[in-house]
This record gives C-alpha cells, sequence and structure tokens, in this order.
C-alpha cells in the first residue's frame, strides 16, 4: 500500500461566479521511501496540490488517503493534528519565527504535540545535528544565512519523525551554492529512508530526484516536457527512469 | 503541559512589546485604580455615616420633632403647646411601650474657666435617662441624683472636648487631668464638675492616635494651632463636647427668669424616646403619637423621627453613590477592554505570518485561539494587578485631600470584584480577536506579506 493515495482529486475555486479548477481529477501514488519532485510552472495547481497532499487544504472531490486514514474527510482540529504528527514543511521563504531561537523554532511543532520540556529539547538538539546546526542552536533566526535558516528549517520538518516532508521551492531563496548543498542535506536524508516531495518550477532542482511529476493547468501531464528533460541533463543526474503517469485510477 | 506552553508563549509575548503592553495594561490599571478607590470613598463615607449614627444615639432612639401644624389647623396654630414637661410625664405614665423618655432643655450659653472659654457641642439640662438616650458612659464622678433635679443644684457633668478646653487635654498636659470638684462658669454663672464622661471617638481618630502616640511628632514651630473641626467627626466632636445639667437647674437658672422675650419659656428643645424592641416600633410609636395628641388637644405640632428613616436614607444615599460610581469605574475599565481588544488585533495583524507558521506545523485552531485569549487574559490581570497596587496610592492621595474624616476603606471584596471584573474583560476583549486569529486560513496566513 503507498504512503499517500490521491483518487480523483479536484479542487474547484469561484472567483466572480467562475469555475476555476486548480486540480482536476488527479490521481496519484507515493509510496514510502519516496524522493518525487513535483514539478510545473507557476499557476500550474502544483502548489494547490502540495497544499492537499500537506493537509493543509481539503479537495472539493476526490479521495486521499495518508498513511492508511483517509483525510479527505477530516476537520480543521484532525487535520492539524495530522500535520502536527505525520508531515513536515520546508519552505522557500524559511518561515522561522524571528522571536525564537533556532532550538525553539525547531521545538515549534513538538509543542504542538504536548512533549514534554526536556524531550523536546533533546529531540531538537538531535535533528539539528542531522542537519549541521547544532552549534548554532541558541542564534536568531536572523543572525544566520539563508542557508542555515533552511538547515534549521530542515531541521523543524524533521524534529516530529514526520511520515513526509513537503518542500515547496526550498532553495528558491538561496544562491546556487547554498541550494545545492540543501539539495544534498535533502538527497542524504532520502538515502536514510525518508519520504520527501519536492515542489519546484525548476526543471534543474527537480532533476535532483529519481521520480518527477509534472502538474500542467491542474492535470499530471502524460509525459514529461522534453524540453523540461531536455535543460536538465547534466552529469549523472539525467533522469533514467521516467514515470509515465497514468491518469485515472 | 500544553496549556503552560501556551501561557508561557503569551507572557513572552507581552514582555517582547514591553511599551505597548504597558500601555494596554494602563487602561486596566486605571480601571481597577478607580473601582477600588471608588468603592473604597463609599465605603469610607458609610463607615462614618454608620458611626455617627450610633454616636448620635443608636438605631432605636426616636426623636420627637417640633413640625409646623397641617394645614387644616392652620387657625389652631397659635395654641400650639410645643414639647413640654406636661408630654414627658404623661408618656411615662401613659405610654408603656415606650422604655426610656428623656428630655432635653437646651441653653445657649459660652462655658468658661478663668481665661478660656468654648462654645460647648451642646449645653443642655437633661434627666439621667440621658445617658441611656444618647448611649454615654459615665467614665468619672457620678452623674445627677434627685436631690440635684429637686433644688435644681448648679452642677455639671461634662465630656472630655470641654475639659480639653478649659483644663488642658491630655497630650498637652501630659497626663490624663479628671477636674472633679472643679468649679467652671456657664453662662457666667459657677457649676461644679461633678462628672466627666468617656472620650468617644470614632476607628478613624483612634488609630490616628495611637499612631501619634507610638511616633511622637516634635513640636512645630509657631503657636499652636487647631487643626479645625471640620476634618474630624461631627457627631463625636459634638458628642465630647457636651455639657449636662439637671432639668430644673436648667430651667430656673436660664429659662425662668425669661429666655423669651422676658416670657419663662418651659417649652423643652428635644424630648427623645426608646422603645422596649425596634419590633414594636410601630405599636410604641402609635401609642405616643396617641398619647402627645391628647396632651396637646389635637393639635399635631409634632412628628416622629426614627433612626430607621436615618438608616435608609444613609443606605438609599451609599446605594445610589455606589451604583453611579460603580458604572463610572466600570465604563472605564470597559474602555480598558476595548483597548486589549484593539492591540491584540494589531498584534494578530502583525503576526498573520507567524499564526501561518504555527498551524502549518500543526497547531489546532483551538491552540491558536487560547494563544491570543491567554494573552488577552495576561495584560488583563496583569494589569489588575497593578492596579490594585495603584489603588493604595490612590487611596492615601485621596486620604491627604478628603476633608471629612470618613477616611476610605480598602475592602477586600472591592479588590475581588475588581479583579475578576478585569479578568472577564480580558476574557471577553481577547474573544473576537481569538477567534479571527483562529479561523485564519493556514494557506493565506503563509503566503501573507
Amino acid at each position: 500500500m503507498a504512503l499517500v493515495e490521491l483518487r480523483n482529486v479536484s479542487k474547484i475555486y469561484h472567483l466572480g461566479g467562475e469555475e476555476i479548477r486548480a486540480l482536476d481529477d488527479v490521481t496519484l501514488d507515493i509510496d514510502e521511501g519516496e524522493f518525487i519532485s513535483i514539478i510545473g510552472p507557476s499557476g500550474s495547481g502544483k502548489s494547490t496540490l502540495m497544499h492537499i497532499l500537506g493537509c493543509l487544504d481539503s479537495p472539493s472531490h476526490g479521495s486521499i488517503r495518508l498513511d492508511g486514514t483517509m483525510i479527505q474527510s477530516a476537520n480543521a482540529r484532525e487535520l492539524a493534528a495530522i500535520r502536527n504528527r505525520k508531515i513536515g514543511f520546508v519552505f522557500q521563504f524559511f518561515n522561522l519565527l524571528p522571536k525564537l531561537n533556532v532550538a525553539q523554532n525547531v521545538e515549534l511543532p513538538m509543542v504542538y504535540s504536548g512533549i514534554s520540556g526536556r524531550e523536546r529539547h533533546q529531540r531538537a538538539m538531535a535533528a539539528l545535528e542531522q542537519v549541521g546546526m547544532a552549534n548554532r542552536s541558541q542564534h536568531r533566526p536572523s543572525q544566520l544565512s539563508g542557508g542555515q535558516q533552511q538547515r534549521a528549517a530542515i531541521a523543524r520538518a524533521l524534529v516530529n519523525n514526520p511520515r513526509i516532508i513537503f518542500a515547496d521551492e526550498p532553495t528558491g531563496n538561496l544562491d546556487t551554492h547554498t541550494g545545492e548543498a540543501i539539495l544534498e542535506l535533502f538527497r542524504q536524508l532520502s538515502s536514510e529512508g525518508r519520504t520527501i516531495v519536492l515542489v519546484t518550477h525548476d526543471p534543474e532542482i527537480a532533476a535532483v530526484t529519481p521520480r518527477r511529476i509534472e502538474i500542467r493547468d491542474g492535470k499530471i501531464a502524460e509525459k514529461l516536457d522534453l524540453t523540461l528533460a531536455g535543460l536538465s541533463p547534466r552529469g549523472g543526474r539525467v533522469p533514467h527512469e521516467v514515470h509515465d503517469q497514468e491518469p485515472g485510477a | 503541559m500544553q496549556l503552560l506552553n501556551t501561557i508561557v508563549a503569551g507572557l513572552k509575548e507581552i514582555w517582547s512589546h514591553k511599551a505597548r503592553s504597558l500601555l494596554t495594561m494602563l487602561g486596566i490599571v486605571l480601571g481597577v485604580a478607580s473601582l477600588v478607590g471608588m468603592s473604597a470613598l463609599i465605603k469610607g463615607m458609610e463607615n462614618g455615616m454608620k458611626e455617627s449614627m450610633v454616636a448620635m444615639g443608636g438605631a432605636d432612639k426616636v426623636l420627637i420633632r417640633e413640625e409646623d401644624v397641617p394645614a387644616d389647623q392652620e387657625h389652631l396654630a397659635d395654641q400650639a403647646p410645643g414639647r413640654t414637661m406636661y408630654d414627658v410625664i404623661t408618656l411615662k405614665q401613659s405610654a408603656p411601650l415606650v422604655r426610656v423618655v428623656s428630655p432635653e432643655m437646651r441653653v445657649d450659653a459660652v462655658v468658661s474657666r478663668g481665661d478660656k472659654a468654648t462654645w460647648p457641642g451642646e449645653c443642655v439640662g437633661v434627666w439621667p435617662a440621658v445617658l441611656d438616650m444618647n448611649l454615654h458612659t459615665l467614665a468619672h464622678g457620678r452623674f445627677f441624683s434627685d436631690i440635684d433635679e429637686e433644688e435644681a443644684r448648679a452642677v455639671c457633668v461634662i465630656g472630655t472636648g470641654i475639659r480639653d478646653e478649659l483644663f488642658g487635654s491630655p497630650e498637652e498636659a501630659g497626663r490624663e487631668i479628671i477636674p472633679l470638684g472643679e468649679i467652671i462658669q456657664i453662662r457666667g454663672q459657677p457649676f461644679t464638675i461633678v462628672g466627666m464622661l468617656t472620650h468617644y471617638e470614632s476607628e478613624e481618630e483612634r488609630r490616628e492616635r495611637e499612631a501619634r502616640a507610638k511616633a511622637p511628632q516634635q513640636q512645630q514651630a509657631g503657636p499652636q494651632r487647631q487643626r479645625g473641626w471640620g476634618r474630624r467627626n461631627w457627631a463625636f466632636w459634638r458628642k465630647n463636647n457636651t455639657v449636662y445639667m439637671p432639668l430644673n437647674t436648667a430651667y430656673i437658672r436660664f429659662r425662668a427668669a425669661g429666655d423669651r422675650d422676658g416670657i419663662p419659656d418651659w417649652r423643652l428643645s428635644d424630648i427623645d424616646i426608646k422603645v422596649h424592641d425596634l419590633s414594636i416600633l410601630e405599636p410604641a410609636l402609635q401609642q405616643a403619637r396617641n398619647v402627645m395628641m391628647v396632651t396637646h388637644r389635637g393639635i399635631e405640632d409634632f412628628t416622629f423621627q426614627t433612626q430607621e428613616n436615618n438608616l435608609d436614607q444613609i443606605n438609599a444615599q451609599i446605594r445610589n453613590t455606589r451604583i453611579s460610581g460603580g458604572t463610572i469605574a466600570g465604563i472605564s475599565l470597559l474602555v480598558g477592554g476595548i483597548g486589549i481588544m484593539n492591540i491584540m488585533l494589531a498584534s494578530i495583524n502583525e503576526r498573520i505570518r507567524e499564526i501561518g507558521i504555527r498551524k502549518a506545523v500543526g497547531a489546532s485552531a483551538f491552540a491558536i485561539f487560547s494563544q491570543v485569549l491567554v494573552e488577552s487574559l495576561a495584560i488583563a490581570l496583569l494589569g489588575a494587578a497593578m492596579g490594585v497596587g495603584a489603588s493604595y496610592g490612590m487611596v492615601k492621595i485621596l486620604e491627604s485631600i478628603t476633608p471629612t474624616g470618613n477616611a476610605p476603606v480598602i475592602t477586600p471584596l472591592a479588590l475581588i470584584v475588581a479583579v475578576i471584573f478585569s479578568a472577564a474583560v480580558g476574557v471577553i476583549a481577547g474573544l473576537f480577536p481569538g477567534f479571527k486569529a483562529a479561523r485564519l486560513n493556514p494557506i493565506e496566513a503563509l503566503r501573507y506579506e
């Protein structure tokens, strides 16, 4: 059984009487331990897909099963609990709380899962160790570079041992060199068995992952855009296995 | 555990905006201070009034007052007899429900000794019943005997205030002077002091006096100054500045020689009665009225004034003051609450992104709601705590500027009510912002710049 099963998921917005299909009948499976990228130009619906996968939003139609739980009918409180325990987020703008230091930021998800202070601190330090930020635990986010902030954010995403991590343009706000280091960190986490979903508009970044899904006009594209694929080859990163997505269940 | 974290987070948030939080709290601080100060003032007033009432003779004292005749007896007005000993004796004989009858005959007189003179608070001829009537306690010597009364002897019983004026107060003399056997002049006539009443003082005066005794003040430069009796409780001042003489003495020495345009005036200036029990007050007064209607030949030139009326008046006055004062203080607390709500709304708008992040990492709507609520409550409670402190300062200020002897008294009840009320204000002020924050869509909140 796949970790995430999307079946015929649609998300429809109504803007001034006009119906906008941000997601149109998407069916998708993500297995445990996969390292997968969702790629598509802005406005393609990839963010909506990530929000639904990440339990930030509910679909208009269709069903989602995450780790054996059906979540399309969950209420806000249940969604919050699922986000808390099963999902980690990494954002383009890091989204660390400026008033808290790094360790406190990393502890934040555990605060909402009711873990005792001492254990919170231990686990936060362990997570920071994993991303190589243990020596910065008492710094404020404003005292860190972008790459360091993103590492702290990754530690925060890891700390509650989620089943799946979503990274939304994690390198979008970083220079190439730092971005590569962050991608390297993701690859390393993937090799440790984490399930990671990378959301990006940049094919070069998508090229890091073994499996790619392209979203176009709210649908999963039949085939990977050749121009996209053509842009990406560099060194050994050329994707060998391209999963052609079969629409429909 | 989670609640504790929420509280800590809320307090940190307040701490990180010290100036803003302090300004917000100020509304609550002032609200609480005015609520507590107001109730302290009212309590002081109430204490003063009740003490005065007891000093004037207690709740069961009934004054028989002279009054203009009713309109339908207008033509009989010049035959109105006024209150006389005829009434007193008839009441004693024919109104068994009346326990004590105390006639008083006032004498307008200066009391003097050597080069010192004073106007007494009251200088009256009385029966010994006056001790029971006005709740006097004889501290030294004796009261008047039947022979004093019979022979209209020139003897008097004085209060400590008169002693202080004519012989010197214990503070000045360094010891208590008991002037028994001394002779003083009442309107120029020599009277022998046979007794002295005890010293009466209000709670506040007692405290003041004890404080002075504990920490003696150094002698002030310049002449001795009277602090003026405006600051003292009038009822106690009057009670201490009493000069009593036998009723017959007052009549024969001051009235019989022609007090009113050369005509002897045998009218009494007061008749006070006490009934056996307050529960039979109504029938007793009816009885007394019947008796007096006979002695006054049907001319109703008198009325009964009970302390109950007085007490009702005091209570009504207190209630009115309390309602209006409480309303004003309540409004200022409410304004403080609006200030909190305003600040909480602003702070939420500043923190939309933070709320989005918290929600993304798994904060439930309730967790966000309670965080805002706790912050709002914490501001209100901190403000209330500071307000309690401020109210003590405010009462000190009020104490020094109020001219009455009714010192404001802070009651624990007022403090509790103020704190509970501000807590309620804090919660209510936090409800709407909390609700607003909790309802934020995490996606939009994360996108918010």
